[in-house]
């Protein structure tokens, strides 16, 4: 008896869009909504299977966007957050610039990118950049800060440099946060692609969405943000699977 | 020969004076145990004497030379056991093995001979956070061990155990001491547990900390004696 709640619970998010996919469907059968207001969930699911190849197209620049950009992220966190927790006066001078980088509206900077950079890979891939640095950088200096003191003592005391220090206690110590930006970066990545295709592009999710909005068919416009939800979930599943096999030690307190 | 003289030393913290001109020494082979109310500047001391801080005036001697504000002659165990989450027991003891440039197989060898003696065998790979707090606290001695065995700096090891575990740790430890003839200096607020170890005790007075009187025990002392000196320790820690 006690299993059932378990099984209940693993299978909730499934039955809440199932229950809610029945309602929209209905109302709109109802009601007699017109498509291009809001198509039902089973005309969206049509557009998903006759717009198959299309979208795959578009999606797979997308994905190259989002994942290119990512990676510039990754690279960029890992430096900045070694130099600004290493050296004192670089923390001083640019740790609250990196907050300040956060308030200025992203849409400005991707305009101006388009404006600068023309309509191929580039300014997308800035824009992923901006948005995915800034959580796995804040991530992993929190992370690199957060270390016991008298840990950093102790591995003085046995006579460890500095880079000892930091590859056996303050780095694996930051691994967890550090997973943590990684995830939020990576829900965010894709629909930083599209933001950026949204504003000047020939191809890519962003791109199909403009041009299907154009001509009001939101049913493949839908389709499209259904395909964006389902890489961003696939790439925060990689995620966790990478975290659970690279940091095995943080699973034994769940 | 392995010997610790602290000569007059005094430090001040955020102007908040910890430790007020103590002086003390540690012979070769001998167990030290200073006693001292909670808060009054023991683990301070220790920082000064193990060279990870420098005091205001006074001079830390090793063997004969001034290593005062100087890291790397003696093991030092803190209050906290201090394992790396990170890493497994094995690991974690051989740490200093490796900070010494020691190859890895090597340093594993020396961790695996010394396991059973500490009561870790078969335990090797597992994370501290599967141990138990004894076991941690014996991973964590032993990674002191592993820097040295001649200079030893004992913060409180035991004070997070229950009492049975506690007492079984103390005739381990003191076995363990006399057969590597390590000179150990361990700090305490457990009047118990001193007299258990102790060939000398020194009781240190509140913060600032100075040495407020000196003990010298042997093997011989019987009952009535440890409790006359538990009666005259007490009084001179309220
Ligand atoms: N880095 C520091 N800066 C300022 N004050 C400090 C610092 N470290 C310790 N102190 C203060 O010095 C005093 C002595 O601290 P210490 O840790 O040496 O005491 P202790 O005798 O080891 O205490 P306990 O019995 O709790 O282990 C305390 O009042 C503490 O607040
Ligand atoms: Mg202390």
């Amino acid at each position: 008896m006690k299993k059932l709640p378990n099984i209940l619970s693993k299978f909730a998010p499934l039955i809440t869009i199932t229950i809610l996919f029945s309602l929209w469907e209905l109302g709109v059968r109802l009601y007699g909504v017109e498509p291009w207001i809001l198509p039902s969930p089973l005309q969206v699911a049509n557009a998903l299977i006759t717009s198959a190849n299309v979208l795959v197209h578009h999606t797979l620049t997308t994905l190259m966007e989002a994942l290119l950009g990512f990676m510039v992220s990754i690279i960029l966190a890992i430096t900045v957050a070694f130099l600004l927790t290493n050296i004192n006066w670089l923390n001083k001078a640019f740790y609250p610039l990196l907050i300040v980088s956060q308030t200025i509206p992203l849409i400005t900077l991707a305009i101006l990118f388009t404006i600068w950079f023309g309509w191929g890979l580039l300014p997308k891939v800035l824009v992923v950049v901006l948005v995915c640095f800034f959580p796995i950088t804040i991530n992993l200096i929190n992370g690199l800060n957060s270390v016991d003191i008298d840990q950093v003592a102790l591995f003085h005391s046995m006579g460890a440099s500095s880079w000892d220090t930091f590859k056996m206690v303050r780095f694996p110590h930051a691994l967890p946060a550090f997973f943590t930006g990684l995830k939020i970066s990576a829900t965010y990545s894709v629909m930083a692609a599209v933001v950026g295709e949204w504003l000047g592009a020939k191809q890519g999710l962003g791109y199909f969405m403009t041009i299907t909005q154009k001509s009001f068919a939101i049913d493949k416009v839908i389709a499209a943000v259904v395909v964006i939800c389902i890489i961003s979930l696939i790439l925060v599943k990689i995620i966790e699977i990478a975290e659970y096999f690279l940091i095995p030690w943080n699973r034994l307190n769940q | 020969m392995s010997e610790v003289i602290v000569e007059k030393v005094s430090k001040t913290m955020d102007d908040l004076q910890v430790i007020a001109n103590i002086s003390l020494s540690v012979k070769n082979g001998e167990f030290v145990v200073i006693l001292g109310p909670s808060g009054c500047g023991k683990s301070t001391l220790f920082h000064i004497i193990s060279g990870l801080i420098m005091p205001d005036i006074g001079r830390v001697y090793i063997n004969g030379s001034d290593w005062t504000g100087k890291t790397g002659q003696v093991g030092y165990m803190q209050q906290k056991d201090l394992l790396l989450a990170s890493k497994n027991v094995q690991t974690n003891i051989a740490i200093p093995l490796l900070l010494k440039g020691e190859e890895t197989k090597l340093a594993y060898k020396k961790v695996q001979e010394n396991l059973a003696d500490f009561g870790l065998k078969g335990f090797e790979n597992y994370y501290p956070r599967e141990l138990s707090g004894g076991m941690r606290q014996r991973a964590a001695l032993l990674r002191t061990f592993m820097f040295t065995k001649d200079i030893l700096l004992l913060d409180e090891p035991f004070a997070s155990l229950d009492a049975i575990t506690r007492r079984k740790m103390h005739l381990w430890l003191k076995d363990l001491c006399i057969s590597y003839n390590s000179s150990v200096l361990f700090i305490t607020h457990d009047i118990e547990e001193a007299l258990m170890l102790a060939d000398r005790i020194y009781v240190l007075s509140n913060r600032p900390a100075s040495v407020k009187a000196e003990f010298h025990l042997n093997l011989h002392n019987s009952f009535s004696e440890k409790e006359l000196l538990k009666i005259k320790i007490l009084s001179l820690l309220e």
